[in-house]
């Protein structure tokens, strides 16, 4: 008899939800998450043409606050904290001494002193574990969040007005944030999102998620699963960790300099800015295959390099994908072979976003 | 995509797919099981005409958006037709995995081998 696995996932406050709306439910980063409702294509297209909301409990929250947060942020993430107001959202990355990528996150700044990040659902544990850390020389408090918070994302054109409808005050531009009662109940809106389209995030009480994620649907949110969710990613080239980013490899390889600001003095800023300043011997470049099939994760770039996401684009109809490659073949333009499964198929390296509206 | 149905008039392999019998060619494909579990076919990578296929061994590649899957063969033989039409439209193999979605002609080498394969109700058995 099977011992019943099951019960070591974890489930978010929408389990019920997704089995009630037909969701599959896989393993996810331990979690038991849907991974398609209606159907992928039906799905990301619908994210593309209207709107759809994902539920991301599964990713982590920590919040940052005391006197000292600022300064201990400045010293933890990639990017350059001082330019981050109140209301403000800001993409960058952790790195390790040596600059290897630990995770990729987004934080929020929530008040003069206050900050929430958000983590991975993989890397959650281990950032946490990390920010508390490096926090002990600091006169700031971190607490993880992730256990009491939702989080829902609404997605696509038509997005914000589904969300207005709830809201009690206008919401927060993009990359802006700011507390609302959406639908009666507090929480954070943040105008970020993982798909390419306008929309927002909704990072709230966990009790809170069932009775959001009803009113949603009747405004006529579609929910998508999370394999709608990667193939919306990958066509603007958005990283996934775990992916396109690992502890091995560095931001600049990454194609994120653009999140470092070494002057800040970070963790690993060293190692980040010697590879800046000497030219990364790798890249990560987008690319389309040329012809018929589809590359995946782990598929060898012949020459050199290899596949860290490969799918078919649902709305280009062509495999699309990301490599790191050696930097000389890393030019757009630059044809490709990749090595999928025996066959070689030639692939393209290719400008991001891959879709544009 | 169709609701779940295992037509009596064909033979299974507990791989999840298909043959019709017909002389000494069979027809192959998956079955219902196989196409659900794929998720959307987006590609369908068929092995060419003259290739000799050995039972219970892949013969052809199906990728779904998710991932990709090995096709069994049910039966042995030399595959004699490969159904170009899902080459613009892998599709039908969600949509008509029994029809249109039909994947390869085989002369079998072997015809004895269908004594192994299951009927629908056993097959169908298989899967609870």
């Amino acid at each position: 008899m099977a011992t019943t696995e099951s019960s070591s996932l974890r489930r978010t406050p929408l389990y019920d939800a997704h089995v009630a709306a037909g969701g599959k439910i896989v393993d996810f980063a331990g979690w038991e998450m849907p991974v398609q409702y209606a159907g992928i294509k039906e799905e990301h297209l619908a994210v593309r043409s209207s709107v759809g909301v994902f539920d991301v409990s599964h990713m982590g929250e920590i919040e940052t606050f005391g006197p000292g947060a600022q300064a201990f942020l400045q010293h933890l993430l990639s990017n350059d904290l001082d330019k981050l107001a109140v209301g403000g959202a800001q993409y960058s990355v952790l790195c390790r001494e040596d600059g290897g990528v630990i995770d990729d996150l987004f934080t929020y700044r929530t008040g003069e002193d206050r900050y929430l990040t958000v983590t991975n659902a993989s890397n959650h544990g281990k950032d946490l574990a990390w920010f508390r850390r490096q926090a002990e020389s600091f006169d700031c408090t971190v607490v993880d969040s992730a256990e009491a918070s939702a989080m829902l994302a609404v997605q696509g054109p038509l997005a914000r007005e589904v969300v207005q409808a709830l809201s009690d005050q206008p919401l927060p531009g993009k990359f802006r944030t700011g507390r609302r009662r959406i639908d009666g109940l507090d929480m954070l809106v943040a105008g970020t999102g993982y798909t390419g389209e306008d929309g927002v995030e909704l990072i709230m009480y966990a009790e809170h998620a069932p009775v959001v994620w009803e009113a949603l649907l009747r405004r006529g949110a579609q929910p998508i699963g999370l394999a709608a969710r990667d193939t919306l990613r990958l066509e603007v080239c958005y990283h996934l960790y775990g992916n396109d980013l690992m502890e091995t490899r560095g931001p600049i390889e990454a194609g994120l300099g653009w999140a470092c600001k070494e002057d800040t003095g970070f963790v690993g800023s060293e190692a980040v800015r010697a590879v800046r300043t000497a030219g990364p011997s790798e890249k990560l470049v987008p690319f389309t295959i040329s012809g018929p099939g589809i590359a995946r994760q782990g598929n060898p770039v012949v020459g050199g390099g290899e596949v860290t996401s490969g799918t078919l684009s649902p709305s280009l109809g062509v495999g699309i994908g990301m490599a790191y490659v050696p930097a000389a073949a890393a030019e757009v333009g630059t044809p490709l072979q990749i090595d999928v499964r025996g066959k070689l198929r030639d692939a393209v390296v290719a400008t991001k976003p891959l879709y544009q509206r | 995509m169709a609701d779940a149905s295992y037509p009596e008039h064909l033979l299974y392999h507990p791989d999840h797919d298909w043959a019709a019998i017909d002389g000494d060619v069979a027809t192959f494909g998956i079955t219902w099981f196989a196409q659900d579990a794929l998720g959307e076919v987006v590609f369908f990578d068929p092995p060419a005409v003259g290739t000799q296929v050995t039972k219970d061994e892949p013969y052809a590649e199906v990728e779904s958006v998710k991932a990709v899957s090995d096709v069994i063969a049910p039966l042995s033989g030399e595959i004699v037709e490969v159904n170009e039409a899902l080459g613009e439209d892998p599709e039908a193999i969600n949509n008509d995995s029994y029809g249109a979605g039909w994947m390869v002609k085989v002369r079998l080498s072997d015809s004895s081998q269908t004594g192994v394969l299951l009927d629908s109700a056993t097959y169908q058995g298989t899967l609870s």
